[in-house]
């Protein structure tokens, strides 16, 4: 176990060097600099300061042991180019605490449902409660996310009026978001529960137990439930990662000042720090969520150890 | 020998006519049916599968009106009509128009052409690169397979979304050629796994024991048993990803990283259509509309498929 977890370990870290450098250099490679468009009309002296600022007058490997050293010993990934001052890892901090509160309770939330809804499925398997729970997951599926959020605003803030269409603070801004995010979630549970439930159900230890008089009740709570949820476990990754990126599109739609909303910012703004910034944080996060969850896994299924 | 040799000899001398078939029936190893290949198979189940049929019409229907769409609306797609502004679906505009008082049946069917190139495009390029991968990693085995499958790994724990996004913004050229690029970059990562692990399975099949130990050579057990058996599953790995590559390209365009007017898509339509959504509804709807209604097509055409081409999944 404690190799399998040393092995994991290394691999996140490579992949998370592969990623910080593949990054840094991609973003170096982009013809012109990234002061450029607001250097230009600078007097000479000044434009040079702000290069010596940035590092900028360095060559590109010499600002990446720069960047490397920093982010290693500091823990800093530099200024924002658009708003100087402001370090790109506290405004990484702030913004994904935003993220995080829409994000985690959408999770929540469309945990609990997709999973009740693809359990109802599989055991009412082709009739009314399985159509209508796969007519949900379908929609979920088809329905990109910008369509749903814009017909819930039309619903709920033009028609009705009860809910504010944008906006950041009272509970009543957050409620359309976690709609329109936990409905994705729901969509993939619901499908990915119930398929994964069909599949144990079939399988000969369900028959063994049913041959030998278990109740149908602790038949899908020992036996199907705890099998047909482990794989369900690997989606985790993208949708828990996903809570702190937030989901770039919400976040436009409802303006909610998330890290979603200010990495599609810094791409319009051309803030490379940021966009530097933000991706190696979105990676981290990402392939760290993924090493518990692989760690997790392996602990509660003891089949992929002896693999 | 001697007596062998008398043997032989003998039986030369006897006519044919002494010798004559009793009692086996000749018909009784004729097939009574014609002999039903793969694809004809596929293609009978397919049929009887009333969801997929129907699904393959729809797209067919779309398929249609994304090629002569245009043209049957009697408008240029990039036309601005200062007259017609922001015009519900009518007689003479059936989708309305937009804020420049282009017609959006016109529009809708040209940005499907984008859209449509860019999900099919993806998809088949994803999936050839993948299979190659794959493939060359399951017959190579050992450490070559081991490398290859490494990498694969770290390209697939990298955020799909980020790497897109990225590689937008480093090539900042938003033609439909880098955005192929950008979204196919790890997007072959999936099916390099299936792949590998179909064909790794095959390998330790017994009828490639079989052909193995009868001599056949590697590159006709290839030809005959590995790439027949992965075709398949490859055909349907490729109509599941047509739907996230159009998505893909729905949220790229929507995020401002996508297709650049004039030209457009059905993303680029549904963002620009979702600022005056408060207003005008029905611009939204029909681009919406035609998203969900490929996405779901491709999705149970896909599923129909796969019953159809895996003889193993069939109850």
């Amino acid at each position: 176990m404690a190799k399998f977890i040393i092995k994991r370990i290394g691999y996140m870290l490579i992949t998370l060097f592969i990623v910080i450098t593949a990054t840094f250099f991609l973003m170096h490679s982009i013809p012109g600099d990234p002061l450029a468009h607001m250097a230009r009309n600078l007097p000479e002296q000044t434009r040079e300061n702000y290069y010596e600022k940035y590092g900028l007058d360095k060559s590109t490997p010499e600002q990446y042991v720069i960047f490397m050293k920093n982010l290693l010993t500091k823990g800093e990934m530099g200024e924002s180019l658009r708003y100087p001052g402001r370090e790109v890892t506290d405004t990484l901090m702030t913004n994904s605490a935003v993220s995080a509160k829409p994000g985690g309770m959408a999770l929540v939330v469309g945990l609990i449902i997709g999973i009740l809804l693809g359990i109802v499925a599989a055991l009412n398997k082709n009739k009314w409660p399985d159509y209508i729970v796969m007519f949900i997951a379908i929609l979920g599926i088809t329905v990109p996310v910008f369509v749903l959020a814009s017909v819930l605003q039309y619903i709920f803030s033009v028609k009705l009026m009860v809910l504010p269409t944008t906006g950041w603070g009272s509970w009543k801004n957050i409620v359309l978001p976690i709609i329109v995010l936990s409905f994705g979630t729901i969509a993939t549970y619901a499908r990915y529960v119930k398929s994964n439930m069909l599949d144990v159900m079939g399988q000969d230890y369900i028959l063994t137990a049913e041959a030998k008089g278990v109740s149908r009740f602790n038949v899908v709570k020992k036996h199907v439930l705890k099998n047909a949820f482990l794989p369900c476990m690997t989606l985790l990754v993208g949708q828990v990662s996903g809570i702190f990126t937030g989901s770039f599109v919400v976040e436009k739609i409802f303006g909610i000042p998330g890290l979603g909303f200010y990495y599609i910012n810094s791409i319009n703004d051309r803030d490379y720090t940021m966009i530097i910034g933000t991706t190696i944080f979105a990676a981290a996060l990402f392939v760290f969520v993924q090493l518990i969850v692989d760690i997790a896994y392996s602990l509660m299924d003891p089949r992929i150890r002896v693999k | 020998m001697l007596v062998n040799h008398d043997v032989t000899n003998m039986m030369e001398n006897i006519p044919d006519e002494k010798f004559k078939i009793i009692g086996i029936d000749k018909d009784a190893e004729a097939p009574s049916r014609p002999r039903i290949g793969y694809w004809r198979d596929a293609w009978r189940r397919l049929r009887e599968n009333k969801v997929a049929f129907v699904a393959l019409i729809i797209l067919l229907i779309l398929i249609f009106f994304i090629i002569f769409g245009p043209a049957i609306s009697g408008y240029e797609f990039e036309q601005i009509d200062s007259d017609a502004i922001n015009q519900g679906p009518s007689a003479e505009h059936w989708f309305g128009t937009d804020d420049l008082g282009r017609d959006l049946f016109a529009r809708v069917w040209q940005a499907g052409r984008v859209s449509i190139i860019i999900g099919i495009l993806g998809a088949v390029i994803a999936s050839v690169v993948g299979s190659i991968y794959g493939g060359i990693a399951a017959y190579f085995g050992g450490a070559v397979d081991d490398i290859m499958m490494r990498i694969v790994e770290v390209l697939l724990s990298i955020p799909y979304l980020i790497i897109v996004i990225l590689i937008s913004v480093v090539t900042d050229s938003k033609s439909l050629g880098t955005m192929l690029v950008a979204l196919t970059l790890t997007g072959w990562c999936g099916i390099a796994r299936l792949v590998r692990g179909q064909m790794l399975q095959l390998k330790s099949q017994e009828y490639v024991l079989a052909a193995n130990a009868l001599g056949v050579a590697p590159i006709k057990i290839i030809l005959k048993h590995m790439i027949p058996n992965t075709i398949g599953m490859i055909i349907v790995a490729i109509t599941f990803d047509i739907p996230g590559y159009i998505f893909s390209e729905a949220f790229l365009s929507y995020v401002g990283l996508g297709i650049q007017p004039p030209s457009t898509s059905w993303g680029a339509l549904a963002s620009a259509a979702q600022q005056n959504f408060m207003f005008y509804p029905y611009q939204l709807l029909f681009p919406a509309l035609m998203i969900a209604l490929t996405m779901l097509s491709f999705t149970l055409l896909g599923d129909g498929l796969r019953d159809a081409l895996d003889p193993k999944l069939r109850k």
